[in-house]
């Protein structure tokens, strides 16, 4: 009969949590939530070794623990470093820490593209959010970005490794929850890059997790690729009855078509279940799915805008003060406008839509 | 209740007296205000013989722009579908193929974008918005019509003409189609 471990406390930002020894400071920083919570890029909870990388969650210990209260001398990396029994930890207090952060964030941008308008990650991108919060205008950096050539992994998944910033999380999970590893991180330093070995595509089951690790544009899905944006899509909770994995994703619909359809992220934007690559790929029509709700968007997210919440509609008093005939519809938008065509079910084309599908002439009914 | 400006006069329900009902005297009080209006200023012109000039910051009709090679600038981001206060901004993206690299200077662009310019409240947010200087809101007026399904803007109606293939279009467009053919006559006799 072992006891429940006996639980440490740690002073956050000046918020004390009790947290059970070999937790990361990382973790016990979540406990609390908000902006006590430093940002993360590489560590992902889900993922065994992940974390260390891209230096975003430093923090800085003031008091090492009750037995040792020296503070530690240099930043520490939060995700990596477990908490001790009476630890003292400033983030966001810390005025190194916000400096820190900001070179770290400028490091990240050296070599990332500024293609956010072209990029469907932009609106639910992690680097995006953190170079908002503290990215500078501009870079001191003075020489030629790195680039690569892009390239399809395999059918489903695009490779952009100018926006990659190495933080192997798609490389832990080809190890993990995949049971072979076809990818990996090739060359050293400034020309390190995610590649398949000899371009081998990747057809495992799982792997299309990948898309949902990454927290950049990196690895995208080409059956969603350029087919709308992320704010113009509604977020929808849905589950299917699928053999290989839980079956719980969220679709994001247009209308009502399934533009895209990913795993059910949590509030640090981490998956929740793993989904499999015919839940993610394959099921792209509505009735495919049981829907169970609009997923909960934090309202200061872009994906938020224009959902209203608890609307009032007044009530159309027309119908009753006209003897029961209709308001007349003195234009319908669908007769003229030329965006949204019914006949175009972007869903149903594997990848991204070209001139092709827009030029064609009408099908006559 | 307070009033509030100092101009406000209270009603004078007094009865008329002989003067006032007389008439006549008031009669040319209110003809001498008029007659002096002959000879001041005119606040009116003779549009459309007559055109005032726009303010620099007029917020007219959009145009999408171009780069100097000729090539669309919009990549469909959406952004001005964001900003756009009215909802009036529709737009689908596409991606570019190898033959049309001359055509769209990203390898995404806005296969569809359309303008309902009976929502357009014309604040510019748009214009403030687009990350690729690609659309702008120029000085002139979305013209009058008689039909709804006109104000209707797509991309034909946007935009601005190809100023490699289609010079003197371009030219005119900017306003600026005599001083073109006229550079474009020294240039021959050179």
């Amino acid at each position: 009969m072992s006891e429940a471990p006996k639980l440490v406390s740690v002073v956050i930002d000046n918020i004390t949590v009790q947290v059970p020894p070999g937790t990361s400071i990382l973790q016990a920083a979540r406990t609390i939530g908000g902006e006590v919570a430093p940002p993360a890029m590489c560590y992902y909870t889900k993922l065994k070794g992940s974390g260390g990388k891209c230096r975003t969650c430093l923090v800085e210990v003031s008091k090492g623990s009750n037995a040792d209260p020296r503070p530690m001398p240099k930043l520490v990396a939060s995700c990596r470093t477990n908490v001790m029994d009476g630890m003292e930890v400033k983030n966001i207090t810390s005025a190194r820490v916000t400096d820190a952060r900001n070179g770290v964030v400028e490091f990240l941008l050296l070599n990332h593209p500024l293609d956010c308008p072209i990029c469907d990650q932009a609106g639910e991108c992690h680097l995006q959010d953190l170079s908002y919060e503290h990215g500078k205008e501009g870079t001191r950096y003075e020489f030629h970005r790195r680039t690569f050539d892009k390239h399809d992994l395999g059918p489903y998944i695009q490779l952009h490794m100018t926006r990659c910033i190495l933080c192997y999380r798609c490389v832990f999970v080809a190890d993990q929850i995949t049971n072979k590893r076809v990818h990996g991180v090739l060359s050293r330093g400034d020309h390190s890059e995610i590649a398949t070995y000899i371009e081998k595509s990747l057809d495992n089951d799982f792997i299309g997790n990948v898309i949902d690790v990454c927290p950049v544009g990196a690895l995208t899905d080409r059956t969603f690729r350029f087919k709308n944006r992320v704010w113009f899509t509604k977020p929808v909770d849905a589950h299917r009855d699928c053999p290989k994995c839980s079956g719980k994703v969220t679709l994001w619909e247009r209308g009502k078509e399934v533009l895209r359809v990913t795993a059910r992220k949590d509030q640090w934007g981490e998956v929740e279940e793993w989904i499999c690559n015919d839940c993610r790929f394959e099921k792209k029509h509505i009735d495919d799915w049981v829907i169970e709700g609009p997923t909960k968007i934090n309202r200061h997210s872009v994906i938020s805008q224009g959902h209203y919440v608890g609307v009032v509609k007044p009530k159309e008093t027309f119908s009753a003060v006209h003897d029961g005939s209709k308001p007349k519809l003195l234009m319908n938008i669908h007769s003229v406008s030329e965006v949204n065509r019914p006949e175009i079910d972007l869903s149903a084309i594997p990848g991204p839509a070209t001139s092709d599908v827009f030029n064609e002439t009408p099908k006559k009914s | 209740m307070q009033a509030l400006t100092n101009r406000a006069k209270q009603v004078d329900a007094e009865p008329l007296s002989f003067w006032e009902r007389l008439y006549l005297p008031g009669i040319a009080k209110g003809m001498l205000i008029t007659l002096k209006h002959i000879f001041k200023k005119k606040a009116t012109i003779n549009y459309p013989e007559q055109k005032r000039p726009f303010s620099s910051v007029f917020r007219g009709l959009h145009v999408l722009n171009r780069d100097e090679e000729g090539r669309e600038r919009c990549t469909a981001c959406g952004l001005c579908a964001v900003a756009c206060p009215a909802e009036a901004i529709t737009m689908e993206g596409a991606e570019r193929k190898k033959d049309e690299l001359h055509l769209y200077r990203e390898e995404k662009y806005a296969a569809r974008y359309e303008i309902n310019m009976l929502r357009c409240i014309f604040c510019g947010l748009c214009e403030e918005a687009c990350p690729k200087d690609a659309i702008y809101l120029t000085e002139t007026f979305a013209p009058a019509n008689y039909t709804r399904s006109s104000f209707i803007y797509g991309k034909p109606d946007l935009l601005i003409p190809d100023p490699v293939a289609q010079p003197e279009d371009f030219e005119r467009a900017k306003g600026k189609l005599e001083e073109h053919k006229a550079n474009q006559r020294a240039k021959k006799t050179d």
